[in-house]
């Protein structure tokens, strides 16, 4: 990959600064796009960018390091990412990545000589019902085998573009397999928006209420507080109830689509097949809380969605569902922005997703305040989850009393869940709340199960023993992953594969997380080697303890989550790797040794300790 | 104590009052309570990223740099449990970077140092991770050794906001975290840093150092050879 020549940099950089503006808001929607056309982000691009949105060239540096789609150095002219979920390495993915390898004659995370191809791992890209998947350049392809990595090898090799590879590469299905009130029954966009118009915001947030709506990303904070707590913040500041909804002063409604908990895809099937659902909750939300600009922050994964969103904003426009005058209600102005991330789990984090959207690194922010009254450029924000929007729209159609009659008292209406693993019928599988694993695990197909990963990796790691939970807030609150082991599966190299991605994502700003989740991976990776000891699974235990109670945010205090849950539940699973029960150093005395044996070509039995 | 007006807090048992606005950590230092801390300096806009100043409100832990004081807050800091965790997030600092005190010209100056020396840590505990980090002296003044860099972000908050300069910045994430400066070079002796800049007092560790003074102060007669790091903060205000 040769630098791009600066004139050549300054035809490529200036139609994607005039599209974005001058707002420093757009600086990481800026970056991609550079990222997308030079394969990195050049040195020199940096100072322009920086010039171009008057920021200090430190801050555009540090966004580009932040995420892991963006490079200083350039990535392969193919950039080939396979996600590296347990699903996908329970369906042979490390096993296809050095297949792939040694074909391509790369090697895993260096840049080809001739700069054609990088390969390497990425978090979870949310195709674990269909995997193993990766990402080409930032495009899904899924159900990878050998043939089709035959194919995209001779892709690459013939050095055909993206855009021209067999479409069949690229499928992505819904997988729907049980549909319930969210998914099941036809929706009229402006449906719910004109029921809103016909109650009133103060109804319709009455509404909300009485639904007990609870959020859907997994902390299950009621949706009517948090829209009434956004909406309050404005008349606490002013000192003076607002009456007129709608305009001014400003208040931000925000939808969280970086649905990056590994396991988790039930979003992008939301999106794919009832975006309008979405749009529409937000809307309502728009109008209950007073905000006129929405967001969509989309996780860099499904980029390939975006177009497809932005005809479904742009008919909702013509329709008259969004921008000024909302269906005739003067006054009701609303529009929806997406912004795309580019790779950071973190950013599913709502106050790291708002630094995200202002065009920062996405670091959780110091609470309080709280985004509801200091949100997006400090003005009250509401953030929900994808699936939150789509419930509320239906909640405002239908009304409260409808939603609160399903699921259970303190868990009303239904929830999806992604389903992977080992089972017949992976998909998207909706359900009242207050179904047991059981029936779940009955309906999908589970083959002899044996633990289930209920919530990804930071959620719970449910036993055999406890197949009668429910999913519920009171008994497993879930955001919507729903991994299944059966009896042959090794559970340590599912924790072990969890440790390995706390680390990778953790952001770095707070110390426990940072070294602790290190600490994790480095423990869990002697014990898989054969080195650990009792002692380490007291460490363990001990990491999980400091993660828990002094980290930042719910990253780093559920990044424990995989390894106290398996050291609880299958302590088996670790002793049985245990070398020694006495002290190990982590130290491979014989490995050290390596380096000398092929220099002086020795392998004999006195060449080893 | 303040008046009967005033509100309070108490911090382990002491009866701490504070006024609008405050942090518990402010409220504490006013109060003569030391709570350990590193990326925290009352000069600055609390950071709340090093946790050495947790502490458990009502059961629950927060940082107290950034936690508003509030009325009635039961605040628990010098325990045993809270002590042992500053510890071990110490030693994690430590085994992060590449802190050899024996070497360093900041030892004795330093509170990193300081602050192992205060919670009574005797061994690294965790295995180093020895990083391979880059030291910069490019810069005539100055001399920026990443491998003691603690991630405070001090120099940051102090070259923004206090020199109005935005020397340095954080790039990478997690472990890969890095202090970047504001040249194109990424050396610091393009940047326009200067060695009286509020950016050049700030740093806790030794990662930014003024160079050609390492040992007008020999060992041994420096600040924490002779006085404990709570006995300094907490003096600073006289100083």
């Amino acid at each position: 990959m040769q630098q791009p020549e600066s004139s050549d940099l300054s035809r490529i950089l200036a139609p994607v600064l005039a599209r974005h503006g001058k707002d420093s808001a757009q600086l990481l929607q800026i970056l991609r796009d550079v990222q997308d056309a030079c394969h990195h982000i050049p040195a020199e691009a940096i100072d322009q960018i920086a010039a171009h949105l008057d920021v200090p060239r430190v801050t555009v540096e540090g966004v580009v390091g932040f995420y892991s789609f963006l490079s200083t150095q350039p990535v392969g002219q193919y950039r080939l990412l396979f996600s590296n979920n347990i699903t996908d390495q329970m369906l042979g993915k490390d096993d296809l990545l050095k297949y792939l390898c040694n074909k391509l004659w790369v090697e895993q995370g260096r840049v080809s000589e001739d700069g054609l191809i990088s390969v390497d791992n990425t978090s979870c890209t949310g195709m674990c019902d269909q995997g193993p998947a990766a990402l080409i350049n930032g495009w899904p392809l899924t159900n990878l085998d050998q043939n089709r990595l035959d194919l995209i090898a001779e892709l690459i090799r013939s050095q055909k573009p993206v855009a021209e590879w067999p479409p069949m590469l690229f499928e992505v299905v819904d997988n729907i397999c049980r549909t319930d009130v969210l998914l099941g029954e036809p929706f009229t966009p402006g449906a719910a928006i004109k029921q809103v118009l016909a109650r009133g915001a103060k109804e319709t947030l009455a509404e909300m209420d009485q639904s007990n709506l609870r959020g859907r990303g997994g902390a299950g904070f009621k949706t009517a507080s948090k829209w009434s707590f956004c909406h309050a913040a404005i008349a606490e500041e002013e000192g003076s109830v607002i009456c007129d909804i709608g305009g001014n002063p400003e208040r931000f409604i925000v939808c969280n689509a970086d649905e990056g908990e590994p396991g988790t895809f039930k979003d992008r099937v939301l999106l794919n097949s009832h975006a309008d659902l979405v749009f529409e909750g937000m809307t309502v939300g728009a109008r209950v809380v007073g905000a006129s600009k929405g967001f969509l922050y989309l996780r860099g994964e499904y980029r390939y969605l975006l177009e497809k969103l932005e005809g479904v904003l742009k008919r909702r426009r013509e329709a008259g569902l969004l921008g000024d005058n909302i269906l005739g209600q003067a006054g009701f102005s609303f529009d929806i922005e997406i912004h795309l991330g580019a790779g950071a789990y973190i950013c599913g984090e709502e106050s790291a997703l708002i630094e995200s959207l202002e065009g920062k690194r996405g670091r959780p922010r110091n609470r309080p305040p709280f985004p509801v009254t200091h949100g997006y450029k400090g003005r009250p924000t509401v953030v929900d989850n994808v699936e939150t929007f789509a419930c509320s729209a239906r909640i405002a159609e239908k009304g409260g009393e409808w939603f609160a009659a399903m699921g259970t008292a303190q868990s009303t209406g239904t929830k999806l869940l992604s389903i992977s693993g080992d089972v017949a019928r992976p998909g998207i599988y909706e359900y009242p709340f207050g179904v047991t694993l059981r029936q779940i695990l009955d309906d999908c197909g589970a083959e002899d199960p044996y633990a289930v990963q209920v919530s990804g990796p930071s959620g719970v790691m449910v036993s055999w023993k406890e197949f009668d939970r429910k999913i519920a807030f009171e008994d497993l609150p879930t955001a919507g992953a729903f991994m299944v082991f059966k009896r042959s599966r090794d559970l340590f190299q599912a924790a072990r594969n969890f440790a390995h991605f706390f680390a990778h994502e953790s952001c770095g700003f707070c110390t426990p997380c940072r070294v602790g989740t290190q600490l994790q991976k480095k423990i869990m990776d002697k014990i898989g080697s054969g080195h650990g000891t009792i002692c380490d699974m007291e460490e363990l235990k001990r990491l999980g303890f400091i993660l828990k109670s002094m980290s930042h945010c719910g990253l780093g205090s559920s990044a424990a989550n995989p390894m106290l849950d398996a050291l609880e539940k299958f302590p088996d699973v670790f002793e049985r790797k245990l070398k020694a029960l006495a002290f190990e150093p982590a130290f491979d005395l014989d490995g050290a040794l390596e380096t000398a044996r092929r220099i002086t070509g020795r392998d004999d039995e006195w060449a080893h300790l | 104590m303040g008046t009967f007006m005033s509100k309070t807090i108490t911090i382990d048992g002491q009866v701490v009052p504070f006024k609008e606005g405050q942090t518990i950590m402010d409220a504490a230092m006013a109060a003569d309570v030391y709570i350990p801390h590193l990326c925290h300096n009352p000069e600055f806009t609390p950071h709340g990223s090093c946790k050495l100043c947790t502490v458990k409100v009502n059961g629950r832990n927060v940082a107290s740099c950034t936690m508003p004081a509030v009325e009635g807050q039961q605040v628990l800091s010098d325990t045993l449990e809270l002590n042992d965790e500053r510890l071990s997030l110490t030693q994690m600092l430590f085994v992060e970077g590449n802190h050899i005190c024996p070497s360093c010209e900041k030892s004795g100056n330093c509170q990193l140092q300081a602050v192992a020396y205060y919670l009574g840590m005797m061994s690294p505990h965790y295995n180093h991770f020895y990083p391979q980090r880059e030291v910069d002296a490019s810069h005539p003044d100055v001399l920026l050794d990443r491998n003691r860099c603690i991630y405070c972000e001090l120099c940051v908050r102090a070259s923004r906001d206090v020199d109005g300069k935005n020397v340095f910045g954080l790039s990478g994430r997690g472990i890969g975290s890095t202090l970047v400066v504001n040249s194109a070079s990424g050396l610091l002796g393009d940047t326009n840093l200067a060695a009286t800049d509020k950016a050049m007092q700030v740093c806790p560790t030794g990662a930014l150092l003024k160079k050609r003074q390492g040992f007008t102060v020999p060992i041994g007669q420096r600040i924490f050879d002779h006085h404990t790091i709570k006995d300094v903060q907490l003096g600073d205000k006289h100083e």
